[in-house]
């Protein structure tokens, strides 16, 4: 018998293979679709009873009172003092660090320092809550005294901070590998200018990774936006309107956990309104990893 | 004039000169050290805050024991059998869906638009915020599809949390395998799938089971999904059983309220150790083992667990929708109390979290390492 090579040979079992390796890929999209679905589907029906509106504009959350109001704000003026904080913390000393590691340490300590300091992202964020409301605050307290500022047991001044010190790894690890990524053409071009380390990394290396460094920091950004138990255990659970990050106050995250601590209450309005703050959630994590995708491309492109 | 007369010494020291400008460049570094510094101090400041707090109360009883209104007995039994049963389920699921899935997108995926949907997919996965994996678990799992606020829920919930930590680490492992060993595979007649099992992956193995325990990690310290789902802060039993136990065997199907479904019926029972049989009259009668007995529906048989029943009780399908607890949502339960003794064990519970997390993490690093250092294509 003849064989025609020419002919592609049936293979069954090849084919099974890449059909189950597909099927568990496609299962991020339907993760990621089953997330819309039961975000928007139970949103839609808190949204029939509460105005868009109301829940926009309104300053006042409170949904477990006989004559509740939903206005997002205080949720969101909460979930963006504590981003604040974080950032003031996580950016300044996450791109010192950055910097430091790519245009300064030598291979050894980089190679020590960076998992070390990985390590701080690997800290259960329970623990980190626990940390936040005995350490720093107590710490805080009596830093600000002096300063005749009375900080509160719950505040979102000590929440922030911890949780700055929680995503330095995430920015400092980005922005070094959107440095890193950098030409050395570039720098031997300033060296040879006769620009110092410096120099070269202030003027040259940072402006050239800047978009990575931007990506890197607005995924810091989303971490803390979206982080849930130290803000909950240590920034006090309110919802009032945060002026000042020496307020307590509870942010979205906070909320939606706190609702579910009790007996979930299922049917009911306030069901629906953990929901509708998880969409509100969801879209504002989902644009800043757009922005930070779109700008990490960006980079990548760039040389 | 008197500009030419000043010695160049100074003009080195000119905020432009040569030597404040080295000057300020080797000042950087201890800026950067003490930005470390501060990173790394947090984590021995975290140590230390914990040690002191509650090292004090780790100990063996504190393992054996379940949690109690009194601080001073209570212990982390349920909490710890919880978590690892919860990982257990966790990375059942996780496991195999994420190194697939890694595998497809970086050995078979076409460059179609359904493939850059997944990549899409994947990347915001990474980027949405745990606690929305609960509001998934509880308006999905537990309203829709009825799985209960059981460690199946659970585990489900937290596979999807670390599933794109899994699928990217086995890309970049899969990734970094050198093309030649694929085609030669392929030369010699492998077909794809066998050049990828049988010559790519056992190369790309440590770097996967890298992003595998990363991931494991991360589940065991999560804790915002888990209180959605409704993780039990009290728990004072145990989804298994051990030998001893007292061991509970309804007769015939009772409805929520422990009355029988059918209370006309009866079945036949064979004993199999010394108890007692509460009837639904809630008289009681003493059995022995071997006693062959028809017993009416609700009727309860009350024995001692033995060794059979123990391993029995560790098959997947006696736990798995069972209520539960974790490590995490039990010192959580226990920082949120007043009382200081409370948090003295939640310092404790902390403790041996951060212990079990960090070992994790820094055998995840050091298996980096090795791999980095062993293998030079």
């Amino acid at each position: 018998m003849e064989r025609d090579f020419t002919k592609k040979r049936a293979r069954p079992f090849e084919r099974a293979i890449e059909v189950l390796l597909f099927a568990a890929a496609a299962f991020a999209v339907a993760i990621i679709a089953g997330i819309i679905i039961a975000v928007v589907s139970e949103s839609v029906k808190f949204f029939a009873q509460v105005s868009v509106i109301e829940f926009v504009t309104s300053t006042v959350w409170t949904p477990t009172f006989d004559n509740p109001q939903y206005g997002i704000a205080p949720l969101l003026t909460g979930t963006f003092m504590s981003t604040l904080v974080a950032l003031a913390v996580a950016v300044p000393l996450g791109l010192l660090v950055a910097v430091y590691l790519s245009e300064f340490a030598s291979s050894r300590v980089r190679e020590t320092i960076k998992p070390t300091l990985e390590l701080l992202a690997g800290v259960p964020t329970v623990v980190y809550g626990y940390f936040a409301l005995l350490f720093v605050t107590p710490l805080l307290q009596d830093a600000l005294a002096p300063f005749g500022i009375d900080l509160p047991g719950f505040n979102l001044l000590s929440a922030g901070m911890v949780m700055g010190l929680m995503i330095i790894p995430y920015i400092a690890s980005l922005s070094e590998d959107a440095m890193r990524a950098v030409p050395g053409a570039m720098r031997d071009g300033s060296f040879a200018m006769g620009a110092t380390r410096l120099e070269t990394a202030l003027r040259v290396v940072v402006p050239a990774a800047l978009s990575g460094i931007i990506g890197a920091v607005i995924l810091g950004m989303s971490r803390a936006v979206g982080e849930t138990m130290i803000v909950m255990i240590a920034g006090g659970q309110q919802p009032t309107m945060v002026a000042s990050p020496t307020q307590q106050g509870a942010t979205v995250t906070a909320f939606i956990a706190q609702i579910a601590l009790g007996d979930i209450p299922f049917g009911t309005l306030e069901y629906s309104s953990i929901f509708a703050a998880g969409l509100a959630l969801l879209m504002l994590t989902l644009m800043f990893n757009f922005i930070a995708f779109a700008l990490q491309r960006r980079f990548r492109e760039a040389y | 004039m008197s500009a030419a007369a000043e010695p160049p010494n100074d003009i080195a020291a000119h905020p432009k000169g040569l030597a404040f400008r080295r000057f300020k460049d080797s000042s950087f570094i201890v800026w950067g050290l003490i930005a470390t510094l501060i990173g790394l101090g947090t984590l021995v400041a975290l140590v230390a805050e914990l040690v002191n707090d509650g090292g004090h109360r780790v100990s063996l009883d504190f393992f054996l024991t379940f949690p109690s209104s009194d601080p001073a007995e209570a212990g982390i039994l349920s909490a710890w059998v919880g978590s690892l049963l919860v990982i257990v389920t966790t990375a059942a699921f996780a496991i195999p869906i994420g190194v697939l899935a890694g595998i497809y997108l970086e050995e078979y995926a076409p460059k179609t638009p359904v493939t850059s949907a997944i990549e899409i997919a994947v990347n915001n996965l990474a980027g949405v915020p745990s606690i929305i994996f609960g509001l998934l678990a509880v308006g999905l799992f537990v309203q829709v599809l009825n799985l209960g606020q059981s460690i199946l829920t659970a585990g489900i919930t937290l596979s999807l949390l670390i599933l794109p930590v899994v699928i990217v680490a086995t890309r970049e492992a899969v990734r970094s395998v050198p093309q030649d060993i694929r085609h030669a595979a392929l030369a010699i007649g492998a077909t794809k799938w066998q050049a990828t099992q049988h010559h790519v992956l056992p190369y790309a193995l440590p770097g996967v089971v890298t992003g595998i325990i990363i991931g494991i990690s991360r589940a065991i310290g999560e804790t915002a999904p888990l209180i959605l789902i409704g993780g039990l802060t009290f728990v004072a039993f145990l989804p298994v059983t051990l030998p001893g136990d007292a061991k509970f065997t309804i007769i015939g199907a009772v409805d929520e309220y422990g009355a029988p479904v059918t209370p006309d019926a009866s079945e036949r029972i064979v004993i199999g150790n010394d108890g007692v049989v509460v009837m639904p009259d809630f008289s009681e009668m003493p059995v022995e083992a071997g006693q062959v007995l028809d017993l009416p529906h609700g009727a309860t048989v009350q024995t001692v667990a033995d060794w059979g029943d123990a391993v029995a009780s560790w098959s997947p399908g006696h736990w798995l929708g069972s209520e539960f607890t974790v490590m995490p949502i039990q010192m959580f339960n226990w920082t949120s109390r007043p009382q200081a003794e409370f948090l003295e064990i939640a310092a404790a519970a902390g403790l041996v979290l951060l212990a079990i997390t960090l070992l994790l993490n820094g055998s995840a690093i050091w298996l980096r390492y090795r791999l980095r250092r062993s293998i030079k294509w």
